[in-house]
Parts: C-alpha cells; structure tokens; sequence
C-alpha cells in the first residue's frame, strides 16, 4: 500500500471514527448513570438527518435554521424517550430497561417507516459540502473536514460541561451513586434528562454529518452505526467520556484499515467489529480507560 | 487431624489489605465464633474459605486437600456450606424448593432421565423431598413449604437459610451473622438450635456474630479480628479480659480506662 | 388429583388437539393454516428462549442466529442435490452440500443439533457475562452469523439467499414440534436440574456456593434452548419456502422477546399464548398497513403501522404489567379443576340465595 493511500485511509478512518466517538458519548452517558444499554440511541441518531431533510425539504428553512432545529428536536426525543420508557423502571431489574429500549427502537424505528416511508431518500447537500480538497495525491471531501473539526468542538465543549460546571459535577456524583447523590439533594430527574438531552443532541450532530457524508436515508440507517458506537463506548470503558471518545477514533481507524489492508474479506467488516466487542467484554470488559468494580459479596 | 487448615492467609484489594496473614486450625467438631468490629475482614476469611475470592497470598487446606481457588460450588461438594450475612435465599422460588435445590450438587440421576422422568430419577426426587420435608420440620417451617421465601418473616428466612446449607451435606458449616435482626427470644433459640443441629449432624460450626451473647454462650474458642489482623484468641473469659479486644471495641485503651 | 389421572387428562388433551390440527388441515385454506403454522413455530421458539432468559435469568439475544443455523441446515439437507446444482448461480454449491440430502425428520434434528453446537460453543465463554453485557455479545454473535451467511455463497448461495424449498412445513409438525419442546423444557424445569436453573436466575452467587455448578448449567439450558431455535428455524425455511440471510436480522430476535415478554417470564402457558396471538394480531392488523376503504372514504396504506402497534405495546407491558399479561399464570390440571368447581359452586350457591 502506498503511503498516500495509507494516508488517505487514516483520513478517513479519523471522520469515520470522529462520527462514531459523537455517537458513543450518548451511550456511555447514559450508561454512566442509570447503568442502562440506550438501545434506542441509534434511531435518536437516524432521526436528526430526516429532521433536517424535512426542514430544508419541506418547511423551506435555510440550513443553518434546519440544522438548529432537527439537532433541537432530536434532543427533545432522547429526553422525552427517557421520561416515557425509562424513568418508570428506574427501579425495577437493569434489563427490562433494556428490554424497554429495545422497544423505543423499534418503536422509532417503524415510526420512521409510517411517517418518512420506507423509501431511501437521497439528501440534496449544498455544493460547499461536496467539495473536494487534494493535498498532493490524496482528495478530501469537505465533509471528512467537517466531522473532524465539528466533532472537536463539541467534544471540547461537552468535556468543558461535564467536568467544569455544576450540572456537570450533578451528573458525575450521579453517575458514581445515585442513591447518595439523592439523598444529598441532587436534582437526579434533571440531571438525567440533561443528560439525554446532551447525549442525543451529539448524537444528532454526528446524524446530520453521517447524512451529508453517505446521503441516503432509511429508517433503519441507524441501527449499525449505533451498536458500532455502542460498542466504541465499550472498547473507551463504558461510562468513561474521553473514553468513548478513543473508543471511537479507535473503531473508526480499526474498521477502514481491517478493509484497506484485507480487501479480501472486507464483507467481514461487521463481524469483525462485534467480534471485537465480544473479545473486550471477555477479556477487559472495562475498557481501555474505564474503572474496574468488584461486586460486593 | 484438622478438618480445615488455613495457612496464614492474606487478602488484598488493589492497595487495601482486607485480610493479613490469617492463620486457623480447626479441629472437627469445634464451633468456633469470628468477632471484630464492622471491616475487619471477617467476611472476607469467609468468601476465601468458600471460593468466592482467591487468597493473594498462601493456602487453604480442607482434609490436608489444596482447595485453594478452587470454584465454590466444587467446596461447596467437598463438605463447606454457608449462610450469608445478608441473606441469600431464592425469594421467587417455595420454600421447599429452597430446600431442595440443596440436594442437587449430589443428585446421581443425569439430566436424561430427569427429564423424561425415569422411575430412578422419581424414586431419587421422592427421597430428596422426605429429606427436605424432614429439615423444614427441623425448624417448624413445614406448614410454611409452599410459600415464597421472600415472604417469611425475618428470623424464619434466617433458619431457612441455614437448613438450605445443611442440605447440601456439610462437615463444616459457616454461619455469617446468623442472629443479625434477630429479636433476643428468636436469638435465644438460635443459640440452642445451632448446638442441636452440631450433634445431629456432627458438624464443626465457624461462626461470625455481634451479638456477643450468643458467642460468649455457645463457643468454645473465639477469635478477634480488627483491620485484618487477628489480634486476639481463646476461651469467652480469655478474650472478655484481653486488653487488645477491648480497646478494638471500645476505641480506648484498656489500661487508661 | 393423582399423577396417573393428569397423564391420562394429558393424552386425552393431545387426541383432541390431534383431531383439530387434523380438521385444521383438512378445512383451512392455505393463507389461515400459514398463520396457525407460525403460530406453532413460534411457540417452539418462544418457550425455547424462555428456557434460557425466563427460567434461567441468562439474557440472550441470539435466537435469530440459532434459527438461521437451522434453517440453513434443514435447506440444504432437504433440497433434492440437482435442484441445488441449477439454484446456486454466481458461485457453485461446494462439496459436500451438493451430495448430500436427507429427509424432514432427519434435517430438522440436524438442524437442533448444529445450532446446540454453536451455542454450546459460543456460550462456553460468553455465559460468564451477566445481564445486559450478555444480551449484547450473544446479539453480536447472532449478527456474526448473519454476516458469515451473507458471505459464503458456496454453501448459502449468499444473500440471494435460497428459494424453492419443499414446503414441508405443515400443522402436523409444526403443531408435533411445539408440543415436544413444551414436553422436553417442562420435563427439565420441573426437575431438579430446573430447580437449579431456577436458582441461579433468583441469585447466582448463592446458587453457587450450594454447590450448583454455574458453567454446566447456564451452557446447558442455553444449549437446549438453541437446540429448538435451530429445529424452529429449519420448520420455518420450509414453510416459508424460501430463505436468505436478511430472514435472520435482529428484528426476529426482537419479535420472538416480545412473545416471551408479553406472556410472561418463566410461564410456558404464557409463551403459547402470546405467541398465537402475535401472529394473529400480526395478519389482523396487515389491512392497516395495506390500506382499506371505509365507505367512500379511502385510507391509504401505511407501512410499519403493525411494528409500531406491536413495540407500543412492548413498551405498556414491559411498563404496566411486568409479569406479562397473564401475570405468571401456569397452566395445571389441578388449577384447571378448581377453577371449574368454583365455577359450579358459584352457581350453587347463586341458586340456593334465589330459592
């Protein structure tokens, strides 16, 4: 391999995994504090590109106001999928949480199908984010840039959040007790659904970028990246924020390689990333950066 | 001949030492009571005897047999059962099942003829149910078998809990905290029920309790442990005298006192 | 009641249920006799995942990949060999699929016995996960062999996937196939294994030090519990007649959870039902979806309608009603005959207050 397609390869690696490190924050978030799989994170995803599809299609907004609005309402979704589904079974057994996930999604899911229709729509981009850039022998695409450099900005941003103010503090005493950080007077409703809030908004900027960089839409579009994402989180140490991030970049880079170098067998590409979640939930299922706990006997 | 030999034993989590050079014989036949204050480790020299953790460092031996990191249910078979401190019984299942479910690590029937219901695996699940029948009446919890654990009162659940270790066909029986939330009548026939069930199943007890009654009344010989250290060892009156023990328990020194 | 009445109660149960599935095939035409077929098969799989999450605590998410096993299994055993030579057109059928063939009984067995071997195989290690952790690497297992079926043309004909396969499938085994697995995992429930099982659902560290050997027992039930997803799959390729990777995505998984969840976790009678009325409810709402006339008034179909009904209602009963809609119940005859004498004694007494 030259080194101008290796170099192409990690560019590409880098934008991929920029868009699934956005993603993996919402799962390891939420996993953070209510210790809970969001199975529905994927389709919070998928929502944000149609959001902006319609607003630009339809409700004839200029782009900036349609990316304003569907990152907005797909905020309100995470938050209210979270109210709904899940503050309910806050204290009943982890996985009918889950299970209960599980069923958000698909509910999003075929929701998509009655409301968008099943049939992939293409996105129209403006032509700014068609643009190509050449350094030498290797060509960029004006969206490749954009994830990286939306992706560090609200990554900056959201580190600035959780580990500098009050919310931010709220959401880490939750995330290590919620019992106690109840009992201290912590607002645990509303540090949850900010959470959410944050977790499905990022998730909603990485959606609108995956939408311009592969512009098709179908309804269950988010369902692959999200388990990827998951499992991203997984490989950072769930629960651990820079985690998800290296998690992300990792997979990324590890998933455009695993084709780049065995063309072979890239039909394998999917398989092998689940393989590897499987290996890192055997052998180290905190991660690379996350806590070890030890249950108590 | 010892039935348990622990071989200066030591416990560490990360930096913490839970448990430090543990050392123990216990004679068959003994009761033996483990006091000390609470995160002594007491609980600790427990879950290393029964497989739950692995000794960082050192062995121990059960009938001159290595059961170091060996799993719990394979010492669970060699002859050690155990109650917990918080009580971990089936709540959803029936009592009787609790019972029952004692039995099944020496059950002979494969799961064959389990299944289909063999007469050999029926004529072994009768026999299985009279046992079990015979260990509630042991506690008076006969007429309570087709209820949910989970809906026994306390002191009755703690019993269960016990019968449920005896099932299993123990030479030595560890009691974590048995008369914790006990009232000072049902305290009083624990005290009597555990020496009943040490003759007739010719048992040798290790018992950890903070109700200094029923140790003082019921072991011979006792052992005090404070930061993973035992500091004291011998008969009631020895360890009710020891400075160290009152000074681990009191938070003063005994002679300034 | 004595155990000798309830097994003569039982065959004579089974006779009558014989005698319907014999009128069912006889009068039923093919559209009403496909939706009884699945509902049967997904009684299989129902209580089969049952076994493994509702009786054993063990979340698995893998039953689509155990069916795609079986499905394939079944397929390529039961596809006469000149039939396979003309179907597999991009890449040649590799040896040995092409000679060998066998009949029904014998493909379905086969078909259990290759998903219990890769459950057994794939649950070795991971059944040493808990909870959530497990539910998603058994998913992720059932997404590998999804992908692995995608990608080898040469026995799977890739994701073209494989059609005209005898139709096979019809009451009679379907409808037999439910009752043995029913037989089987009520036979191993109520025994001392199940009583293990059972024991490590409630508290797995207790059950572990009463001597209950954790590895053996999860591997065990999560192996049976595959066995029949497997043979499920190979009744369900051959009734469908037709097979390719995409048959097995998550969505199956998902939709046999909700047949487990709403009927109940850890009740087999809760399982049939649910798993009847899933597909009743699922061919009762299709006018939804393909659109219909109410007078003059014309609704346009909407596509997705019956998943969005179907995960709704996931959600009220995973929310509402835990225990799922019969909350726990179990069939038993003794249970049966006191309902019926109370039934008879309120009318008693119903009679004796008017006299």
């Amino acid at each position: 391999m030259s080194l101008n397609l290796f170099l192409q390869n990690v560019a590409n690696g880098l934008s991929l995994g920029s868009l699934y490190a956005l993603i993996a924050i919402g799962y390891t978030m939420v996993y953070g504090i209510l210790r809970l799989i969001n199975f529905a994170h994927g389709e919070i995803f998928m929502l944000a590109p149609y959001f902006l599809y319609f607003g630009v299609l339809i409700f004839h907004l200029p782009w900036w106001a349609s990316i304003i609005a569907a990152i907005a309402l797909t905020a309100m979704t995470g938050m209210l999928s979270e109210r709904i589904a899940y503050k309910p079974l806050r204290d009943a057994p982890r996985i009918s949480a889950l299970i209960s996930a599980i069923g958000v999604s698909f509910f999003l899911q075929n929701l998509a199908i009655v409301v968008f229709s099943g049939i992939p729509k293409s996105v129209h981009r403006p032509a700014f984010f068609t643009r190509l850039y050449r350094f030498g022998e290797i060509r960029i695409q004006s969206t490749l840039f954009a994830s990286i450099i939306v992706s560090s900005i609200f990554l900056t941003l959201l580190l600035y959040v959780v580990y500098r103010t009050k919310t931010g503090l709220a959401m880490r005493a939750i995330s290590t007790d919620i019992e106690t950080s109840r009992l201290m007077a912590a607002d645990v409703n509303k540090a949850i659904s900010i959470t959410f809030i944050i977790g499905s908004a990022l998730a909603a900027v990485g959606g609108i970028l995956w939408g311009l960089r592969f512009p098709q839409l179908f309804p269950t579009m988010g369902m692959i990246p999200g388990l990827k994402a998951f499992i991203a989180a997984v490989v950072g140490g769930i629960g651990n924020i820079p985690g998800a991030m290296l998690g992300g970049l990792i997979l990324g880079m590890t998933e455009i390689l695993f084709v780049a170098f065995l063309p072979a067998v890239s039909g394998y590409r999917d398989a092998f990333v689940f393989l590897i979640l499987i290996l890192i939930l055997l052998f180290k299922p905190d991660g690379i950066l996350g806590k070890k706990v030890q249950e108590k006997v | 001949m010892e039935l348990l030999n622990i071989d200066n034993i030591t416990m560490k989590f990360g930096g913490l030492t839970a448990v430090n050079n543990f050392e123990l014989k216990i004679i068959p036949g003994e009761l033996i009571g483990l006091i000390g204050p609470n995160g002594a480790g007491k609980t600790t020299v427990f879950n290393m005897i029964t497989g739950i953790y692995t000794p960082t460092i050192n062995k121990i031996y059960f009938q001159d047999r290595d059961i170091t990191g060996i799993k719990p249910d394979k010492i669970t078979k060699v002859g050690i059962a155990r109650t917990f401190q918080n009580m971990r019984l089936m709540d959803n299942l029936t009592v009787i099942d609790n019972v029952m479910i004692g039995f099944h690590l020496h059950l002979k029937s494969n799961l064959a003829s389990a299944i289909l219901k063999f007469p050999s695996y029926v004529r072994e699940e009768e026999s299985i149910y009279q046992k079990s029948m015979e260990l509630l009446e042991k506690v008076g919890l006969e007429q309570f078998k087709l209820e949910k654990a989970g809906s026994l009162p306390y002191g009755q659940q703690r019993k269960l809990e016990i019968i449920r270790a005896l099932a299993t066909g123990p030479k030595l029986l560890l009691l974590d905290e048995p008369a914790a939330g006990m009232n000072p009548q049902e305290t009083k026939e624990l005290m009597g029920f555990i020496q009943n069930i040490q003759d007739d199943f010719n048992l040798t007890i290790f018992l950890i309790e903070h109700d200094m009654k029923v140790v003082m009344g019921i072991c011979k010989r006792i052992l005090v442990m404070d930061y993973g250290v035992t500091i004291a060892e011998g008969n009631p009156v020895e360890i009710q005298n020891n400075p160290e023990v009152i000074k681990a328990y009191l938070g003063v020194d005994a002679n300034y006192a | 009641m004595k155990k000798q009445n309830e097994k003569i109660l039982t065959i004579l149960a089974l006779i009558v249920l014989g005698i319907l599935v014999y009128l069912a095939e006889n009068n039923l035409d093919a559209y009403k006799l496909r939706i009884l077929n699945l509902g049967a098969i997904y009684i299989t799989l129902g209580v089969s995942l049952n076994l493994i999450y509702g009786f054993t605590g063990q979340f698995s998410l893998g039953h689509a990949g155990f069916m795609a096993i079986g499905a394939y299994v079944t397929t390529l055993l039961v596809l006469p060999p000149y039939y396979k030579e003309m179907i597999y057109i991009l890449e040649p059928l590799a040896w040995p699929f092409t000679v060998i063939h066998a009949p029904f009984i014998v493909a379905l067995f086969l078909s259990g016995l290759f998903a219990a071997i890769a459950a057994f195989i794939i649950g070795l290690p991971v059944l040493r996960l808990k909870g959530d952790y497990l539910g998603i690497a058994t998913l992720g297992f059932a997404e590998i062999i999804r992908i692995v079926a995608n990608n080898i043309p040469r026995v799977t004909n890739g994701a073209l996937g494989i059609k005209g396969i005898p139709e096979f499938t019809n009451l009679w085994w379907s409808v037999g196939v439910a009752v043995v697995t029913i037989y089987i995992i009520k036979g191993l429930i109520e025994s001392s294994y199940g009583r293990a099982l059972m024991a490590i659902r409630e508290n797995e560290i207790a059950a572990e030090v009463i001597g209950i050997n954790l590895t053996y027992h999860k591997v065990m039930s999560f192996t049976i519990s595959a066995f029949f997803a497997g043979v499920a799959g190979g009744l369900f390729a051959c009734l469908l007649t037709t097979i390719d990777p995409k048959a097995f995505m998550f969505v199956m998984t998902f939709n046999i959870l909700i047949v487990v969840v709403m009927g109940g976790l850890g009740s087999i009678t809760g399982t049939v039902l649910a798993a009847f009325l899933f597909n009743f409810f699922l061919e009762y709402l299709r006018p939804i979806e393909a659109g219909f006339n109410i007078g003059p008034i014309k609704i346009p179909q909407i596509p997705g309608m019956r998943m969005v009904t179907f995960s709704a209602l996931l959600l009220v009963v995973i929310l509402y009603k835990q225990k799922g809609l019969l909350g726990g119940f179990e069939f038993s005859w003794k249970g049966f005959f006191q309902f019926i004498n109370k039934l008879f004694k309120n009318k008693r007494s119903s009679e004796g207050s008017t006299r």
